[in-house]
């Protein structure tokens, strides 16, 4: 027990210091890590859905654009600029404080994930995954064309100016000093996504354990057990979605506070079958694999970058990084389903742990 | 009314495509309930290969409907090969897997062959040359070209071959037999494996001859044009009730029409407000209502509970 809390200290401080140490290094470092929070975030979302409940969300990508589209709209000048009613109402342009945005932007998406989930759920999973495919292209479509006759999403040209973080005080999208040490606002973001994701994680523990998170897991392994047991499967499974669909909103608002400019690019299917593979990679349905998943997955890239140039050279252009990570994601989800159906760091199984046959008398 | 009855022709013709890849789903799902994501991109694979043979051949001066019957044929056997492939290596270990373990394996193969294509032909769209002659022929009022005429032709010639196959032949007996209990199959003498193998090298085939249409009727060619017609042929199969052939057929042609006249209307319906590039969606919309209001399908049994 005392060795455990060492650990944990230890942890924490390893995490704090490391954007401190990295920034000497350049604030790209820093960069790459708060977006592999981000990930992190995400796929933590996600695992509820998949990894708890055993729903496959193809679509899981729709809900982060919701969310980032929401910020975008609420504190970007780009619906004064459009919408003369709005502007008349706030002359300083619309500038919507984060505590309103980002619990919409939660209860948004989790609405969206409602309604999408309530047809469907009660089917076979297979037509579950196809839905939510189907709908991840449907917002992806809105997004790209929702520019005429009015002007909401800016089409694919996207939205920027969008506003930073404002949070008790601190505006994000400034460095801030302390004496003289200097925290920029990539390092600040690191922090609050850290946050973030610690809270995630303690809340994603917590259900793991509760009576509800028990309810998704017996859904999992076999359903029709599951209702026999006076589970309301549909209920159940209709609160996974939304939960899982409201982490993809607040991720999506962090997403847009942080870059500061959001485009239906982001969005696309591609970054949907990253995220399954973030947590199908890591381990389904286990917090330290769905971690590992997404960090792993996340930096892949960046390691790339230094392999992908004289790779690059070497094929006569064919495989450049963006390529090549897709090889190593495809090859991946088909490799690890094949030989570790489990993930990576798959959680111990339950009730399988049959007690150690006795030794041999010897003789 | 000229443009409706084009835009049914064109239907017909998006829809005949839909309705042979969504034949491909259809009979994969029957025999061992497996959404086979990687379909689309089997289209995608034919079209390319019939490319590469048509660029192979452009200087032997041969006429261009024999140019085009031999990448078909090109295109279906390297086809039916790299589905049989597939289903050895990735889905046969993982027939007696929980669900979820196939699925995500064919969202791999999906990805990995959409990969390999982009390494081997480059990312960047490849203009089909026009092998059949371009003048259209004129209806009184619609016109239909002569590559719509063979499509429609050949869709038809080809269901009509299927239904033969499935129907009346000891295959078809042996792959209906699976569908509907495969333990049973086994008792009765069917060797699954066989079946299995059978139903995904048809598939494939389908999806070639589908393949080679869409890049003859779009003039186009890229690596990632399976995906759309794979979904939307998917969306077809379920519309029709997935398992049942007659339903892919129906369900097929059925969304080739939505879609053509939705997309020649739906400016006008609405005003400008929704204009064709909405046509998309249609797809989804009509799968997510089906779902909604009648998940057998049209002329499905029921599915839902099927463990």
């Amino acid at each position: 027990m005392k060795n455990k809390m060492v650990m944990f200290l230890l942890a924490a401080i390893a995490l704090i210091a490391l954007p401190l140490f990295a920034q000497q290094f350049g604030q790209g470092w820093v960069r790459i890590m708060a977006l592999a929070l981000l990930y992190v975030l995400l796929a933590l979302g996600l695992n509820i859905v998949v990894g708890y409940a055993g729903l496959l969300d193809l679509g899981y990508v729709a809900f982060y654009a919701v969310g980032a589209y929401m910020y975008a709209l609420l504190a970007s000048p780009h619906l004064s600029e459009n919408f003369a009613w709005i502007a008349s109402m706030f002359p300083n342009g619309l500038h919507a404080p984060v505590w309103i945005i980002v619990p919409l932007a939660a209860l948004l998406a989790a609405t969206a994930g409602v309604l999408l989930g309530t047809p469907v759920l009660k089917l076979r999973g297979d037509y579950l995954a196809i839905v939510t495919l189907g709908f991840g292209e449907i917002i992806r479509v809105f997004l790209n064309n929702l520019e005429q006759p009015v002007n909401i999403t800016n089409g694919p040209r996207g939205l920027d100016r969008i506003d930073g973080m404002h949070l008790f005080g601190l505006d994000f999208g400034k460095a801030l000093m302390i004496g003289d040490f200097r925290i920029p606002s990539v390092t600040m973001y690191y922090y609050l996504f850290l946050f973030l994701v610690v809270f995630s994680v303690i809340i994603c523990h917590r259900l793991e354990t509760s009576r509800i998170g028990r309810a998704w897991m017996a859904i999992r392994e076999d359903e029709i057990a599951a209702k026999a047991m006076g589970i309301n499967t549909r209920n159940m499974k209709l609160l996974a979605f939304g939960m899982g669909a409201s982490f993809g909103g607040i991720s999506g608002a962090m997403f847009a506070a942080f870059q500061g400019f959001v485009s239906p690019e982001s969005f696309s299917l591609m970054e949907s079958v990253m995220i399954v593979a973030m947590i199908v990679l890591g381990g389904l349905g286990h917090i330290p694999g769905v971690i590992l998943g997404a960090v792993m997955l996340s930096a892949l890239p960046e390691v790339l970058r230094y392999v992908a140039g004289p790779l690059q050279q070497l094929t006569g252009g064919r495989l450049d990084a963006s390529i090549l990570r897709q090889l190593l994601i495809a090859l991946a989800m088909i490799g690890i389903m094949l030989s570790r159906p489990r993930g990576l760091w798959p959680s111990p199984e339950h009730g399988k742990a049959a007690p150690a046959p006795l030794p041999k008398p010897a003789g | 009314m000229e443009t409706f009855f084009q835009q049914i022709i064109n239907g017909l013709v998006l829809g005949s495509m839909y309705a042979l890849v969504a034949l491909g789903y259809t009979m994969v799902y029957g025999i061992i309930n497996l959404i086979n994501f990687a379909h689309g991109e089997v289209l995608m694979v034919g079209a390319l290969t019939s490319w590469t043979v048509v660029s192979l051949l452009a200087d032997t001066g041969m006429p261009g409907w024999l140019m085009m019957l031999i990448s078909l044929l090109v295109a279906i056997v390297v086809c039916a090969t790299l589905n049989f492939a597939i289903e050895k290596l990735a889905y046969k270990r993982l027939r007696t897997a929980p669900r979820l373990a196939p699925l995500i394996t064919a969202m791999g193969m999906s990805l990995l062959l959409q990969t390999l294509a982009m390494i081997i032909w480059k990312p960047n769209p490849k203009p089909y040359p026009l092998l059949l002659p371009t003048e259209p022929i004129n209806l009184g009022g619609p016109v239909i070209s002569v590559t719509q005429c063979l499509i429609l032709g050949l869709t038809a010639v080809i269901l009509a071959t299927l239904m033969w196959l499935v129907n009346r032949t000891k295959l078809g007996r042996a792959m209906r037999a699976t569908a509907e209990n495969p333990r049973v199959a086994t008792l009765m003498g069917v060797r699954p494996d066989m079946v299995i193998s059978a139903t995904f090298i048809i598939g494939a085939a389908l999806a070639a001859v589908a393949g080679v249409m869409w890049a003859a009727n779009y003039g186009t060619v890229q690596h990632s044009m399976g995906f759309l017609p794979g979904l939307k042929a998917f969306t077809a199969a379920v519309l029709g009730g997935i398992g049942n052939l007659a339903g892919a057929v129906v369900g097929g042609i059925l969304l080739g029409l939505v879609e053509a006249i939705g997309a020649g209307y739906l400016g006008e319906l609405t005003g400008g407000v929704l204009g064709s590039h909405y046509a998309d969606i249609f797809a989804f919309v009509a799968l997510i209502l089906v779902l909604t209001l009648r998940p057998q399908g049209l002329l499905g049994e029921r599915v839902a509970d099927r463990a």
